[in-house]
């Protein structure tokens, strides 16, 4: 205990301003929001409206929903870079479903209501986080490569499914009872975009997972330390799986609300929106080597990713700034969290730091 | 290097000394001000149990740590090394007891590792091909220079090792256990190599758990204990026995074999169990051990004898070949660890922080880890009932915490020990295995950690520990089971003496029986 305490009491003196850069450290993501907020809403009149906040949470929400499947990966100490092409393939799914499925041995065309593709579209979701999961979690392939390999073949087959065109009719008909699609991207409820309540359904559900349910542990000790998860009973393989999976079902409703809002699946919906997902995890405070982070920073951190870009097309920057800009934000981030992390070990080595120098000088 | 104009055995002359050396890591003290000398071209020997600070001291004089306090004198003037190339430049090498090779690159690679010799175009890899045969032929190892590494028997790479360190033409060259993978023979010709190097006026710090190996060798005796020096002696004045009684000490009190209670049926029954490596050969060799219900069971045995991989294979974290492992009158040699944990049997792993702690998480929610189940309820876990449960073991396994909410950075080795401990007792287990239990913790916490599992065999839990430290078998272990390669050598109950446990261990041969 003493060596945890003895630092903070060694310099009393400044201890106020100590706690005050602490604050700032462990809040930086919220209060990088709100300094986002303020300079915008003063460089910009239309930046500080209620409008416009629920216009950026929708666009928003795409990346959070992406974000939150990606930190629960990354809290295992994995990475998914297939999400961006899951959520293509997921929306091209969704339109070719809503095209109407004909089965020419039946000489029939089904017309799958939307609640049916809704269902069906996050079972494929699922069902390419499998395939990265038992590829990683069986097959001790680098969640990296995994990833990379399932990324080429999600974008391969939903070009394929196109020939690289766009599905454009995913209204329904009302004869055929598969209207609504159109609800997901463009209703409110409440005056709120219905894409931001997915958002906020989806993270109250990780909250509650991580938080409050033996899974969400396992998730914190295999990325923690797997070894040691697994000597405590811990089922390594199949925590590892499962997050694959939920990423993967993120990544389909993601897609689903992404094709719903733009009206069209395009193939090539949601290209490197992975690295915009994995900024946002990093950008929240997530390491990622494993073990730390949780869903409020994820969220924030997808906001000040989501805001500032925002806020730089409001105020006409040009977007190659832009880009040039959320990229300083996110190596400041990772700048950030090592300064977090690595603040414990430095601790403890402080007090045989001084000696060496000492004797050099003698020297 | 090697052309010294002083006298080739002058007594006294101290090349390299370490006055008043302290090393601690946050509340461990590995050393407690440590003194002595290195003299020229003669080899001093570092005796001591795992835990001693041998290595640490090592580590110290090599430049791979700096020390808290105290300072470092070479050659008459006190220095200080940055790092152990500084030391390297110096003249000082080290052998590392973990050998620490890169397995993909070649012999002549490992050796020449990061001061290639440079030529015109580059690295001149005729020439360190060359010094590589050379070396090689010195050893009377006939490895060629280009082979890698990971094709080398361990025995092999660590001949690669000394290579390394011989190829640097030091003056003071330190060996942390250079035998312990080697042949025989190969020990002779170490040995020779040695002679020479001491002909050369060389120094050597040597350091070896074959206690009577060294003997051969060495011209100074330094006994280390729990981070003090002990004794010293020449080689001369002293024999076996007196390494052993500095080494092991008479004056701590490690607890006494719990009595007054009739112990059960047998918990766990290990039949004819071999455990094979990667490559097939058995490391543990056809084996069988009973144990009863609150009885405890110590292991010894030397680095290498096959205790961690019996108690891992027996705890499910490796697999292992033939035979049954009865837990009660199930088998459960096939189970997952989890099963087996929910059957009563629970490891806990002999490296804490890589196989027992997960450093992100707090105190509490590494106790808590290996029983969740306890505290979920339908899919939600219980604040409450995790905290009871917490508290219970943070009382038990008397654990110095702040909390449950503590960081597990913020305890001292021992009070980790106790996280891992406390965390695999809270499953309710029948039957613990403990791999060395005490490893990297103080003498106190050591009692304290004897002490719990005295009180747990009480209770009616079997228990079986392991332990390289000769002093630890003979505190609360009812029976010492001694393990040398791969197989049960002795048996002992708790009335034995250490030079017989030593002996059956392959140590050191009991001098008068």
């Amino acid at each position: 205990m003493s060596d945890t305490t003895s630092p903070a009491t060694g310099n009393s003196r400044s201890k106020g301003s100590f706690n005050l850069a602490l604050l700032l450290l462990e809040g930086r993501a919220f209060f990088a929001l709100i300094a986002i907020i303020v300079v915008f809403s003063i460089l910009s009149p239309f930046y500080f409206s209620v409008n416009n906040f629920l216009i950026m949470s929708s666009q928003v929400a795409i990346f959070g929903l992406l974000a939150i499947g990606m930190l629960l990966v990354i809290l295992t100490g994995g990475i998914d870079l297939s999400v961006g092409s899951t959520l293509g393939l997921a929306g091209v799914f969704a339109g070719f479903l809503m095209q109407g499925v004909s089965l020419e041995i039946f000489g029939v065309i089904l017309y799958p209501s939307v609640w049916v593709v809704v269902v069906l579209t996050c079972l494929l979701g699922a069902f390419v986080g499998l395939v990265n999961g038992v590829l990683i979690a069986f097959f001790k392939v680098p969640a990296f490569v995994a990833t990379l390999g399932v990324l080429y073949v999600a974008r391969g087959v939903a070009l394929l499914m196109t020939n690289g065109l766009t599905y454009n009719k995913l209204e329904g008909r009302p004869e055929l009872g598969n209207t609504g699609f159109d609800w997901l991207g463009f209703n409110r409820l409440f005056n709120v975009p219905i894409s931001v309540l997915i958002l906020a359904a989806v993270a109250i559900l990780a909250m509650v997972l991580l938080r409050r349910t033996a899974f969400g542990r396992w998730v914190y000790a295999t990325g923690g330390n797997a070894r040691a998860a697994e000597l405590s009973g811990v089922p390594v393989k199949f925590t590892t799986i499962t997050v694959y999976v939920l990423s993967g079902i993120c990544a389909a409703i993601a897609g689903l609300v992404l094709s719903s809002q733009l009206t069209s699946a395009g193939p090539t919906a949601g290209t490197t929106y992975e690295l915009t997902a994995i900024a946002a995890v990093v950008v929240g405070g997530a390491a990622l080597t494993g073990g730390r982070g949780n869903v409020r920073g994820t969220l924030l951190g997808a906001f000040v990713i989501g805001f500032l870009s925002n806020g730089l097309v409001i105020i006409g920057v040009s977007s190659y700034w832009q880009t040039v800009f959320t990229g300083a934000v996110i190596v400041l981030a990772v700048l950030l969290n090592s300064i977090q992390y690595n603040k414990g070990p430095k601790k403890a080595e402080t007090p045989a730091k001084p000696t060496s120098p000492q004797p050099e000088s003698k020297a | 290097m090697t052309e010294m104009s002083v006298p080739k055995t002058e007594l006294g002359a101290a090349v390299l000394s370490a006055r008043n050396v302290a090393k601690s890591y946050g509340n461990i003290h590995a050393l407690k001000g440590v003194n002595f000398d290195i003299h020229k071209g003669q080899v001093t020997t570092l005796f001591g149990e795992n835990g001693a600070g041998k290595s640490t001291l090592m580590k110290v004089l090599s430049g791979i740590i700096q020390p808290t306090s105290g300072e470092i004198i070479l050659d008459g003037a006190p220095v200080s090394f940055s790092s152990s190339t500084d030391a390297r430049d110096r003249g000082i090498s080290i052998i590392h007891q973990e050998l620490s090779l890169a397995p993909n690159l070649s012999v002549r690679d490992n050796i020449f590792m990061g001061r290639e010799l440079r030529n015109a175009t580059g690295v001149d890899f005729a020439e360190e091909a060359r010094q590589t045969r050379i070396l090689m032929e010195e050893l009377e190892e006939d490895i060629d220079p280009m082979t890698p590494v990971e094709d080398l028997r361990l025995g092999q790479q660590q001949i690669v090792e000394i290579a390394r360190a011989l190829s640097v033409d030091s003056r003071i060259l330190i060996m942390d256990e250079p035998t312990s993978a080697l042949s025989a023979s190969e020990v002779e010709v170490l040995f020779k190599v040695i002679r020479d190097l001491k002909a050369r006026g060389v120094s050597i710090v040597y350091i070896s758990h074959h206690l009577e190996e060294a003997l051969q060798i060495t011209d100074h005796a330094v006994v280390l204990r729990d981070g003090e020096m002990t004794a010293y002696a020449k080689r001369k004045d002293i024999d076996l026995e007196w390494i052993v009684r500095n080494m092991v000490g008479e004056n701590f009190d490690l607890g006494s074999p719990p009595t007054g209670y009739e112990m059960g049926a047998p918990a766990l029954s290990i039949e004819n169990v071999s455990v094979p490596d990667a490559s097939g050969v058995d490391l543990v060799r056809d084996l069988s051990l009973s144990v009863r219900a609150g009885e405890i069971v110590c292991i010894y045995g030397l680095m290498g004898a096959g205790r961690t991989e019996l108690l891992e294979a027996v705890g499910g974290r490796i697999a292992l070949t033939g035979g049954r492992v009865m837990l009660g009158d199930r088998d459960v040699a096939k189970l997952r660890i989890a099963d087996r944990i929910k059957e009563g049997l629970v490891l806990v792993p002999e490296d804490r922080q890589r196989d027992g702690l997960v450093q992100t998480m707090s105190v509490g929610q590494n106790l808590s880890l290996a029983s969740i189940g306890n505290f979920t309820k339908r899919f939600f876990t219980s604040s409450a009932d995790e905290l009871a449960i917490v508290d219970e073991s943070i009382a038990r396994v008397h654990i110095k915490t702040d909390g449950g909410a503590a960081p597990i950075g913020s305890l001292s080795g021992g009070n980790q020990q106790k996280v891992v401990i406390g965390k695999m007792l809270a499953t309710n287990p029948r039957v613990v295995l403990l791999d060395e239990p005490s490893r990297g913790i103080d003498v106190g916490a050591k009692a304290e950690v004897f002490k719990l599992l005295a009180e747990r065999a009480r209770e009616g839990l079997a228990v079986i520990y392991s332990t390289s430290e000769v002093g630890e078998c003979l505190s609360v272990a009812h029976r010492i089971i001694v393990m040398r390669r791969g197989r049960i050598s002795a048996e002992f109950s708790s009335d034995v003496t250490k030079e017989r446990i030593m002996a059956a261990s392959g140590e050191a041969v009991a001098a008068d029986h």
